[in-house]
C-alpha cells in the first residue's frame, strides 16, 4: 500500500480515504488490528497526530473501533466503507464531468471518450 | 495539553535593527511546529532568546512557566544550527559528556540510535562525513527527554536520505508532553510532519495555524503559500 498524500490538500481527511479504501477493498479485515499511530505516521511520513485524529474520525463514522490499551480494529462489517468509497467516486465522478463540461463536453460525448480509452494509452 | 512556550511582546534589537518586533505567541505541549521565515527573519534570535543565548531588549519569554536559565536549559534541547561539539572528541566521550551534564539523557537509546546508523562509538567526530556529523549532533538532542525540543535548521544542507532520517527520528521519539519546534526554510519536505506553521517576517509573525487549516482554506501546500506570502 503506497502512502501517496496530495500536498495541496489536508492531511487528515486523505489518510481516512486511504484507510477506507483498504477496509473497502479487504486489504484490511473486520477486526483486524491497524498499525499502531506511530507505526503509520512514521510510514506516511505525517505527524502522529493527524494519525490520531484520522483515527478518531473514522471511529465516529463507524468504521473502526479502540480497544482501551490495546490498539484500534477495523470494525465488524465493510459496509460503511464501500459506501464511503463510493460516495468518493462519485464525487470524483462529478468533478471529472464538470472539467468535461468546461472543455465543451456534455456527458453522454465524455462516456465515448471513456469508452474509447485505450487502457495501455 | 498545556502551555509549554509564550512569548510576551518579545522584541529584539541589534544596534539599531530590530530583529523582533514585539512576538506574542503560544505552543502548548505534544506538538511539532515549524518556525518558517526567510533568511533574515528573526528565526534565529527567537531561538537563541529562547535557550538563553541572547537576551530579549524588551518583552518576556517563558517556557514551562519559567524564563530562561538553569531551570529551562534542564527541559530544552537545543540543536544549534552548526555544530559545536569539539571535533576531536570521540563519539563515545561525546556520550559520556552528554551524561554528565543532562540529567534527562539516555545514553543507551543514544547508543541504540547511533547503533542503526553503523557509528561506531570509538570513531572521532572529525573523521565522520559532515551529513553524519549532524546526525550524531540530532541524535544528542533527541536522547534527551526533554519538554521542548528546539531545532535549528535541522535539514539544512543534507541529502535527502538524511532529510528523512530527521524527519523519522523526529516522529520516532514523538511524545505527547513534550513539543518540538523546527526552524526551516525547506517547507516542503517537512510540512507533513508538522502539526502547526508560524510565519515570521522581519521580526513579525504573520500567520500562526495548523497545517491542514491551511490546505482546507487555500486549497494549497503551507510550502506554495510560503512562497506566495514572502514574493518579492
Amino acid at each position: 500500500m503506497e502512502w501517496e498524500l496530495d500536498k495541496n490538500r489536508p492531511i487528515c481527511p486523505q489518510l481516512c480515504e486511504l484507510l477506507c479504501v483498504q477496509i473497502a477493498n479487504g486489504e484490511l479485515k473486520p477486526n483486524q488490528r491497524l498499525k499502531s499511530v506511530r507505526e503509520l505516521a512514521l510510514l506516511a511520513g505525517v505527524n502522529p497526530n493527524t494519525v490520531q485524529k484520522s483515527f478518531e474520525q473514522l471511529e465516529r463514522q463507524g468504521l473502526i473501533y479502540s480497544v482501551r490499551g490495546t490498539g484500534w480494529f477495523v470494525g465488524e462489517t465493510t459496509e460503511k466503507a464501500k459506501e464511503t468509497v463510493n460516495e468518493i467516486i462519485r464525487k470524483k465522478t462529478a468533478e471529472y464531468l464538470d472539467e468535461m463540461r468546461k472543455l465543451g463536453l456534455d456527458t453522454p460525448t465524455a462516456k465515448k471518450y471513456i469508452e474509447e480509452w485505450d487502457t495501455d494509452e | 495539553m498545556s502551555e509549554l512556550l509564550r512569548c510576551e511582546n518579545l522584541t529584539k534589537d541589534y544596534g539599531g535593527f530590530r530583529a523582533l518586533n514585539g512576538i506574542n505567541l503560544s505552543l502548548e505541549s505534544g506538538k511539532i511546529v515549524g518556525l518558517l521565515g526567510p533568511n533574515g527573519s528573526g528565526k534565529t534570535t527567537m531561538i537563541k532568546i529562547l535557550n538563553g543565548l541572547l537576551t530579549p531588549t524588551a518583552g518576556k519569554i517563558y517556557i514551562n512557566g519559567h524564563e530562561p536559565g538553569v531551570e529551562t536549559k534542564k527541559i530544552v534541547a537545543y540543536l544549534p544550527d552548526n555544530i559545536y561539539l569539539g571535533t576531536w572528541m570521540s563519539v563515545k566521550q561525546i556520550v559520556d559528556l552528554f551524561t554528565d551534564f543532562y540529567a534527562d539523557f539516555r545514553p543507551d537509546l543514544a547508543y541504540d540510535m547511533l547503533g542503526r546508523l553503523g557509528i561506531s562509538a570509538e570513531v572521532k567526530l572529525k573523521t565522520l562525513s559532515k551529513g553524519n556529523k549532524e546526525k550524531v549532533c540530532l541524535i544528542l538532542v533527541m536522547a534527551r527527554n526533554a519538554l521542548l525540543y528546539v531545532l535549528d535548521e535541522p535539514i539544512a544542507g543534507v541529502d535527502p536520505a538524511t532529510r528523512d532520517y530527521v524527519i523519522s527520528t523526529i516522529i520516532n521519539n514523538y511524545n505527547p508532553q513534550a513539543s518540538v519546534l523546527i526552524s526551516t526554510h525547506l517547507i516542503s519536505d517537512i510540512e507533513q510532519v508538522l502539526d502547526e506553521v508560524i510565519f515570521i517576517n522581519n521580526g513579525n509573525i504573520v500567520l500562526q495555524k495548523t497545517v491542514d487549516e491551511i490546505r482546507e482554506e487555500n486549497g494549497k501546500s503551507v510550502d506554495e503559500l510560503f512562497r506566495e506570502v514572502f514574493r518579492w
